[in-house]
């Protein structure tokens, strides 16, 4: 048999501000969704990012130095003979900073000396095509085979690359290096940093992301140099297989603590890389478990709404339930009958719902920094909401489907 | 009469146990959400100095060359001064109280034998920083401005450190090794943490927690090389972190204390004039000056996170839904019974007394939503105290909000409620009688 479309707009035009009631909540649900699952996407996108290291084998420790000392290196060079001797340690190696390490040192360089001039004339590095601004991450001999970083071009550096000031060669991300020389080979150039001598590329990494997040076409603007960290705070990067870490950490502290005492290592800073990772994103799973729980929350709510008002519905029209199936509705046909009715109310709220969530998005792309709803979530968004609606007017409707004929024959 | 009306309303609510549950369960979802999120806004955008923030403000000076401005829209005036602008300023007196600020982390030495090194926040300062802020001392007192100038190796703790370091007794006159100089304590302060920490923004510190640690004057902390948490240089030449003095360089902020909405409206004026000499001298390119009072600045540098904000307009959202869910229900209760209306209209019972009824209905399901929604909110909370957030301690239920629970759960309710008592009340009684 046909939908009855019928007899249930009529009887839906009879409940006109309970049925506008429920498509109200339904479109307020399908607005406050929408919005919530593009922010969870568009944080569980960044909260995914790859860094481009091995990072389930890294661990690190920091330590802060005493006294104001002329050669640091030195220090450090003599804590890294002794973390070597850790049982477990594949490799140690100093460092400034890592990706997602949360402080940056960025700096600014151009493909020509012309541009890098013309940028020093305009006080700006950001319009010049030729020249980007970029994170640098320095360390010590070994660092590119710590991170695990696979090279895709070039050659690590050479232990002459090292020093403690000015440095001369340097591995780039890819995407910086598509950035400096579109088209072109990167590999071998030079970059002008406004000093009198220029940086040659000798290498170029896949994936390298930076230590602090910035937009999305920015955050593998990255450089490895081979510039000895020379300050009295250290962070000390540990290679060796996950199980270990924890053991490994430990006997680290203790190692240098032996080496000199006087340092301070503060617990908070000793760790493994996922660690760090997960603090580093810490607001933003807190925000995506707040944004879930909302989500389902608001689903829960609609559903109740939903199945609480079919109930009433089902209870109110016992008798003429009972009417229809004495002149020959099936149990079939009362189902349907339900089960249509919230398809057009829920069509209703979700209409209106795209409407409200496309306007809600704009209102909180003024407030916040947040993209434009992507379109497709409109439909997502309905049919979750469609699928919500028969769910939760099914146990009603299959109360009504079994109420027996003989009901109308008694008075309610 | 409102003891029948309650009755009446019970018997309603137990005839749909399950329903009246859900209903009294979606409306506490809403309510504890709210409550949860607005207890962190409040915390997180309140008033730091009740008593004193009319009185506080914070100026601004631009010393940027015009084509190379400190934001790059060029509408921002720098957030802190060169050292010479804050002492031109300070030494000028024309306020109440006067105090300049930098934020450093600092290494502290216990003196005891097995006492490891540590680093806490610093605040490098002046004198007037105590009376200012009301910063309330348990023993001893802070520094003269005499004690400023003369670079005097002095330092006022917090009540946390010397609870640390000396196990909370008097420790003034006790010394302590700060960045391998000995500082003598002169006072120790009560717990005492502005939140957020409005003198903070900017200087590198942090905008909530258990405030900082030792508090020292600029002069002498500066003689010993202990240098501010955020430098921001304007010169062309790089910053020389020994020579920030001289260097062109911003670095410190200035607040003044000023009693009258005159003497507020006097210092900006001299605080123009001043800007103006410095352009006439060459010093700056711009005169422009801001001047903020501490409430106004707090907002304009938007210290409450991007984040909770959203929260609280997501539970906001979410009670709405739930108000909505709850008027439908109440609705489709209310319709439902049209004939047990009919019949109460029929033996005397005055529109009026139909609207109360159902409207004492709709407020006890606010009432146990609210108790609810109570619970809820308190487990919120619960769960934001154990984030690692900065004002994660801070995050409880005030008295203030505890009322404030109530009110939003029987306003919520009585609002779901109005549409359905008011469809009530309009019942006709005849129909309904002659349909039984």
């Amino acid at each position: 048999m046909n939908l009855p479309l019928q007899p249930i707009l009529a009887s839906l035009r009879h409940h006109r501000l309970t049925t506008a009631l429920l498509m109200l909540q339904v479109a307020l649900t399908c607005a406050i969704v929408c919005n919530v699952a593009f922010m969870i996407v568009t944080r569980w996108g960044e909260v995914r990012i790859d860094s481009g290291i091995d990072e389930t084998s890294l661990s690190m420790l920091e330590s802060q130095g005493v006294k104001a000392d002329a050669t640091p290196w030195i220090h450090h060079a003599e804590d890294l003979t002794a973390l070597r001797g850790i049982p477990g340690v594949t490799a140690a190696v100093a460092v400034d900073t890592l990706p997602l390490g949360g402080s940056e040192s960025s700096t600014g360089a151009c493909a020509s000396s012309e541009a890098m001039e013309a940028a020093i004339k305009a006080n700006s590095i950001d319009g010049q095509s030729a020249c980007a601004e970029f994170a640098t991450l320095a360390g010590s001999p070994g660092e590119l085979a710590a991170l695990g970083l696979k090279l895709i071009a070039g050659r690590d550096f050479l232990p002459d690359d090292y020093k403690t000031g000015d440095i001369s060669a340097a591995i780039i991300s890819r995407e910086l290096a598509e950035r400096l020389y579109p088209g072109a080979q990167a590999l071998g150039k030079s970059l002008y940093n406004g000093s009198d001598t220029p940086v040659r590329i000798v290498g170029i990494v896949d994936t390298l992301l930076r230590p602090y997040l910035r937009d999305a076409g920015i955050n593998q603007f990255t450089m490895l140099w081979p510039q000895l960290p020379n300050d009295n705070s250290v962070t000390y990067l540990l290679r060796s297989a996950p199980r270990d870490s924890e053991r490994v950490l430990k006997a680290a502290v203790a190692v240098l603590n032996k080496v000199n005492p006087q340092r301070i290592i503060p617990a908070k800073r000793v760790r493994t890389y996922t660690q760090m990772r997960d603090s580093y994103f810490q607001r933003d799973t807190t925000m995506i478990g707040l944004l879930l729980a909302s989500a389902l929350g608001l689903f829960f709510v609609t559903a109740l709404g939903i199945a609480g008002l079919a109930n009433f519905w089902v209870q109110q029209r016992t008798r003429q339930i009972g009417i229809r199936r004495a002149i020959g509705a099936t149990r079939g046909d009362i189902l349907r009958y339900f089960q249509t009715e919230n398809f057009l109310i829920v069509s209703g709220g979700t209409v209106l719902g795209m409407l409200l969530a496309s306007a809600l998005n704009l209102l909180l792309m003024t407030h916040y920094e947040l993209p434009r709803l992507p379109l497709y979530y409109l439909p997502i968004g309905a049919l979750i909401l469609w699928g919500l609606g028969q769910l939760a007017v099914l146990g009603p409707a299959l109360r009504a489907a079994a109420v027996p004929p003989v009901v109308a024959t008694r008075s309610v | 009469m409102f003891a029948y009306y309650l009755d009446l309303a019970l018997r309603s609510l137990r005839r749909n146990k399950v329903l009246t549950m859900l209903m009294v369960l979606a409306l506490a979802l809403g309510i504890g959400a709210t409550i949860t999120t607005l207890t962190v806004l409040k915390l997180l955008s309140g008033d730091p100095l009740p008593q004193k923030s009319t009185q506080l403000f914070y100026p601004q000076l631009d010393p940027y060359p015009k084509d190379q401005p400190f934001s790059r829209s060029g509408k921002k005036l720098p957030w802190l001064m060169s050292y010479v602008d804050a002492m031109n300023l300070l030494h000028a007196r024309k306020a109440q109280r006067q105090a300049v600020m930098a934020l450093s982390q600092v290494k502290v030495t216990p003196q005891a034998q097995d006492g490891k090194a540590f680093y806490a926040d610093g605040v490098l300062t002046t004198s007037d920083f105590f009376p200012m802020f009301d910063a309330p001392f348990q023993y001893g007192a802070g520094w003269a401005s005499a004690d400023d100038e003369s670079r005097e190796q002095v330092v006022v703790i917090a009540g946390f450190l010397n609870d640390k370091l000396f196990g909370g007794a008097n420790s003034v006159g006790r010394t302590i090794r700060i960045e391998d100089h000995d500082f003598r304590i002169i006072g120790v302060l009560r717990p005492w943490a502005p939140q957020p920490r409005f003198y903070a923004v900017h200087l590198g510190g942090r905008d909530y927690g258990k405030g900082e640690a030792v508090f020292m004057p600029l002069q002498g902390a500066r003689a010993d090389g202990i240098t501010p948490n955020t430098v921001m240089s304007y010169g062309p030449e790089h910053t020389d972190m020994q020579h920030l003095e001289t260097a062109q360089s911003i670095w410190l902020g200035l607040w003044v204390q000023l009693s009258s909405a005159d003497e507020a409206s006097a210092y900006k004026l001299f605080l123009a004039n001043y800007a103006q000499q410095q352009v006439a001298l060459g010093r700056f390119q711009l005169s422009r000056v801001a001047f903020w009072d501490l409430m106004s600045w707090l907002r304009n540098e938007q210290v409450v996170p991007d984040d909770v904000r959203l929260q609280a307009g997501l539970a906001l959202g979410f009670l709405l839904i739930c108000v909505v869910n709850t008027v439908g229900l109440l609705l489709a209760k209310c319709l439902r019974r049209s004939r047990e209306i009919g019949v109460r209209r029929a033996l005397g019972a005055s529109r009026g007394a139909i609207f109360a009824q159902f409207m004492v209905e709709a407020g006890i399901v606010g009432v146990a939503g609210g108790m609810l929604g109570l619970g809820f909110a308190e487990l919120g909370l619960w769960g934001i105290r154990h984030q690692p957030a900065q004002y994660a301690s801070l995050a409880h239920l005030d008295l203030s909000m505890f009322l404030f629970t109530f009110l939003v759960a029987l306003v919520s309710s009585l609002i779901a409620g109005l549409l359905p008592a008011w469809r009530a009340c309009v019942v006709a009684p005849a129909p309904q009688l002659k349909a039984s």
